[in-house]
């Protein structure tokens, strides 16, 4: 099937951005919430490394969540959800923690399986900028700022961004933004500069779970297939993956997670698209509608007055 | 305005209520200048027209108002950026994939041509008497064409240009929204020569504002029907209540062409309601666009509802 620019499966965004074949392998993110302990090491890890600035020190009531969101000033953002069993997403798709209905004796974490489930859960994950395969944002930059790096990852130019905020609209995750003070349009890098060294990212660096893996997108895909159906075999029925899949709405990402709910629980989009998807049919309506336009101007002049 | 929907709202989750997508950063001058803009367009058009068929007043008040607008628009543009002294790394690219590019190229074919044509209606007359006054002066009614025959572009990618975003409001109504924002065009334009040319040659201004005003009445209407729950982010709070003021002065200065178009008075009562329901037309497209950012349902509810549909596809 023919790749193409704009939407569906794309096998490597590098090459068609231009590069040539020498570029190195893609890499990404692997998120593996079902093992993150909510230490927030990965962001500390990006500020520090990356020099951002801070976005405000609010108390935000969200549970340990005082970030609140990804943003120009937070490029990793880890999200708190406790979570009593009620609220689980079993009701929607059926899929949920099997319950057998015999109390333990055991201390909680010490068995696997289904019985030792308690009425309450954690759901911890750190987001971050997903670098999409098909990315919104690098779709609309009309100064050419953001950029397909040869790795596959998605970068701001800081020279060249005038902050017109277009790419801020554009992206279906809610991830890039405009730095108020400064004008321009910030986000996460996947640490290029760090890459170039041979490198892995600062959040990558500092979890210490490895619930952040870094590598070749193709090897950390594969390996989270593999953690995806362990985690079934043991009763973690609701453990899925999310923006592992290159037909979906963007191609694919580049950081792609394992949530253990629906994406909205998390605060991310259940079916993102990226919106040149519709590219040419807007621009056929607007070509219409400008047909329509010109009628409009030639019949008023038409006739006698 | 209300829709009464026939399926019970559906129960959505979300990260504390938090928005899932980013409010636009776009401020209230991008507002203005989807309307100056498309004001200019139809301007442009008429004032070529004009010229074409002896109507020099119409032409006059049309290529001035052009000159002005696109001006306006300018300004707005480069005064919403977040570093307004790199506007020009905008021609840094031409990028297929982004209309603001597209866009870009676009008003920098069409503002020369408006440009020299306002400029040439502004000169004094002794200054017409000279070898560069009577070169401007030849070279106006050809500057005017590429205006007019660019403005149909101009009026139309600021459709694209909203719709080709991850905003609910403006992405869903990507088939109507070009419509409603030509038609806009048309009735600013319009209502601009109602306002400023003798009655006796504002004929095809009268025209021209009532079919913009029609079609851009009927696109809006078909989109509120198509819109499922997004259509909310139009038809509630201050994006509602901008949007009705606009259809009422919109159809009122209609009302007024047809009705009264020979009395100068009416004439250009209806000229200043056709603008100012032009603009709030923008303002309330813009309104819902950030509201539809604001409310995670826009986002999640619509989702669901696709992935729903496309299991039941699969099955």
């Amino acid at each position: 099937m023919r790749d193409n620019s704009f939407y569906g499966p794309l096998d490597d965004p590098a090459a068609n951005a231009g590069y040539d074949e020498g570029h190195p392998q893609r890499v990404g993110f692997f998120t593996d919430t079902s093992v993150c302990i909510g230490c927030k090491a990965c962001e500390v890890a990006c500020k520090e490394w990356n020099m951002v600035p801070d976005d405000g020190f609010n108390l935000l009531g969200m549970s340990f969540d005082n970030t609140g969101e990804l943003s120009a000033n937070t490029w990793r953002h880890v999200a708190f959800i406790e979570q009593p069993a009620d609220a689980r997403g079993t009701e929607t798709d059926g899929r949920g923690p099997v319950d057998l209905g015999m109390p333990g004796l055991e201390r909680p974490g010490d068995g696997y399986g289904p019985e030792t489930r308690t009425d309450f859960r954690w759901l911890m994950s750190s987001d971050v900028c997903k670098h999409c395969t098909h990315a919104g944002c690098l779709d609309v930059c009309p100064t050419g700022a953001l950029f397909r790096t040869e790795f596959g990852t998605v970068v701001v130019q800081q020279d060249i961004c005038n902050g017109c905020g277009y790419c801020v609209s554009g992206c279906p995750y809610g991830v890039i933004d405009r730095r108020e003070d400064d004008g321009r349009a910030w986000k996460c890098t996947l640490c290029y500069d760090r890459l170039h060294d041979g490198l892995e990212p600062a959040c990558a660096k500092a979890c210490p779970t490895q619930s952040i893996q870094f590598g070749p997108l193709d090897e950390l895909r594969e390996r989270a297939a593999l953690r995806v159906d362990e985690l079934h075999a043991r009763g973690v029925a609701e453990a899925r993956l999310y923006g592992h899949d290159p037909n979906d709405g963007v191609g694919g990402d580049g950081a792609f997670f394992l949530l253990l709910d629906e994406p909205e629980v998390y605060g991310l989009p259940p079916d993102p698209v990226v919106p040149t998807r519709d590219a040419g049919a807007m621009w056929r309506y607007a070509g219409m509608a400008a047909s329509a336009l010109v009628a409009m101007a030639v019949s008023a002049f038409a006739g006698r007055h | 305005m209300r829709e009464e929907l026939n399926v019970p709202r559906a129960e959505f989750r979300s990260y504390y209520g938090r928005p899932v997508l980013k409010q636009p950063v776009w401020e209230w001058h991008i507002a203005a200048y989807l309307f100056a803009g498309g004001l200019s367009a139809g301007s442009a058009m008429l004032g070529a027209g004009a010229d074409l068929t002896q109507r020099p007043a119409l032409r006059k008040v049309s290529r001035l108002g052009a000159l002005v607008s696109i001006l306006a628009s300018f300004y707005y543009l480069v005064s919403d950026l977040g570093r307004p002294e790199r506007f020009h790394h905008m021609l840094r690219v031409a990028k297929p994939s982004s209309p603001m590019s597209m866009g870009t190229w676009l008003l920098s074919a069409y503002g020369p041509g408006a440009g020299l044509a306002g400029i040439a209606e502004l000169m004094p007359s002794w200054l017409r008497r000279t070898r560069l006054g009577r070169l401007m002066w030849w070279l106006a009614r050809p500057a005017g064409l590429l205006a007019a025959g660019t403005a149909p572009g101009v009026a139309s990618y600021t459709a694209v240009l909203l719709s080709h975003t991850a905003v609910p409001a403006w992405n869903e109504a990507h088939p109507q929204l070009p419509f409603m924002f030509v038609g806009s065009a048309a009735a600013s334009g319009g209502g601009l020569g109602m306002l400023l040319a003798p009655v006796d040659e504002a004929g095809p201004a009268r025209r021209m504002a009532v079919l913009g005003q029609a079609v851009e009445v009927v696109a809006s209407r078909l989109m509120e029907r198509r819109l499922g729950i997004v259509a909310e982010a139009y038809t509630t709070g201050k994006a509602h209540r901008l949007r009705q003021w606009s259809e009422r002065l919109t159809v009122a200065g209609a009302v007024g062409a047809v009705l009264g178009g020979r009395s100068r008075a009416v004439s250009a009562a209806s000229g200043i309601a056709l603008l100012a329901g032009s603009a709030l037309l923008r303002f309330g497209v813009f309104e819902a666009g950030i509201e539809s950012t604001r409310d995670p349902k826009y986002v999640v509810i619509p989702q669901r509802e696709r992935l729903a549909a496309n299991v039941v596809e699969s099955v």
